[in-house]
């Protein structure tokens, strides 16, 4: 069985929209799946320095998101409401045994899944190569439509 | 409960969710030699099918599933 390839695109930079890609690549790489991931726009979030762990969510715009309570659109803009619901998903996830995205980024790394960041994206918000993690290539779209083009799972997140 | 499996290390991931079991089998399993047995236990109910794609995939046989209350015992023999 000739070994399958994947590439994810990781597009979005909230702690939910960040779990996707992750869980995805990490057990790609476990079923022996050559994975890579490309970090474009708000993706660049989950690779910067230090920065995984301190991803957020927010309640507002996100009517899906499930709340102890109903919380009128309003309330959710005010000051505080992003932190309750980021440390809300955080207690979740460790209640459940759902891994960090800082321990999942890592655990890609380990098992030898491909980081590249987006070249464009990175220059638009002026972040340096220094701010991202180790391990990480830059490349552009022609570098990840190369790699798409031989694989057999692309996705978009 | 007469005829068990005979294997060569255990893996606890009990408590852990989607993809941990996943992940932290393949680890164990790549330091097992061919034929040797690794035991997994699990308490995610989705462990039950994600377990069979992943052996599937990769080329490992299940040999055994126990399901107890709430608990999911795998039996997997490295075949790759």
């Amino acid at each position: 069985m000739a070994q399958k390839k994947m590439t994810i695109i990781a597009s979005k930079g909230t702690l939910d929209m960040a779990y996707p890609p992750l869980i995805l690549a990490t057990t790609a790489a476990a079923m022996d799946v050559d994975v890579t991931i490309f970090f474009t726009f708000y993706g660049l979030e989950i690779i910067k320095k230090d920065n995984a762990d301190r991803l957020k969510v927010s309640p507002l715009g996100n009517p899906a998101m499930p709340m102890p309570m109903p919380i009128p659109t309003l309330v959710s803009s005010l000051p505080g409401m992003e932190a309750m619901a980021t440390a809300m998903m955080k207690s979740m996830c460790k209640k459940h045994g759902v891994a960090s995205i800082g321990t999942l980024l890592d655990l890609a790394k380990e098992s030898g899944v491909k980081l590249i960041a987006c070249q464009m994206t990175m220059d638009l918000f002026g972040y340096k190569k220094e701010s991202i993690v180790d391990g990480v290539e830059v490349g552009g779209a022609a570098s990840w439509l190369d790699i798409a083009a031989d694989s057999q799972i692309n996705l978009f997140i | 409960m007469s005829a068990d499996i005979k294997f060569d290390q255990v893996l606890d991931a009990k408590g852990l969710s989607c993809p941990l079991p996943i992940l932290k089998t393949k680890k164990a399993v790549e330091t097992l030699a061919k034929d040797q047995v690794l035991k997994v236990e699990t308490t995610d109910p989705g462990s039950k099918n994600d377990m069979a794609s992943w052996a599937k995939r990769t080329g490992n046989e299940i040999l055994k599933v126990d399901e107890g209350s709430g608990t999911f015992t795998f039996y997997i023999k490295k075949s790759a």
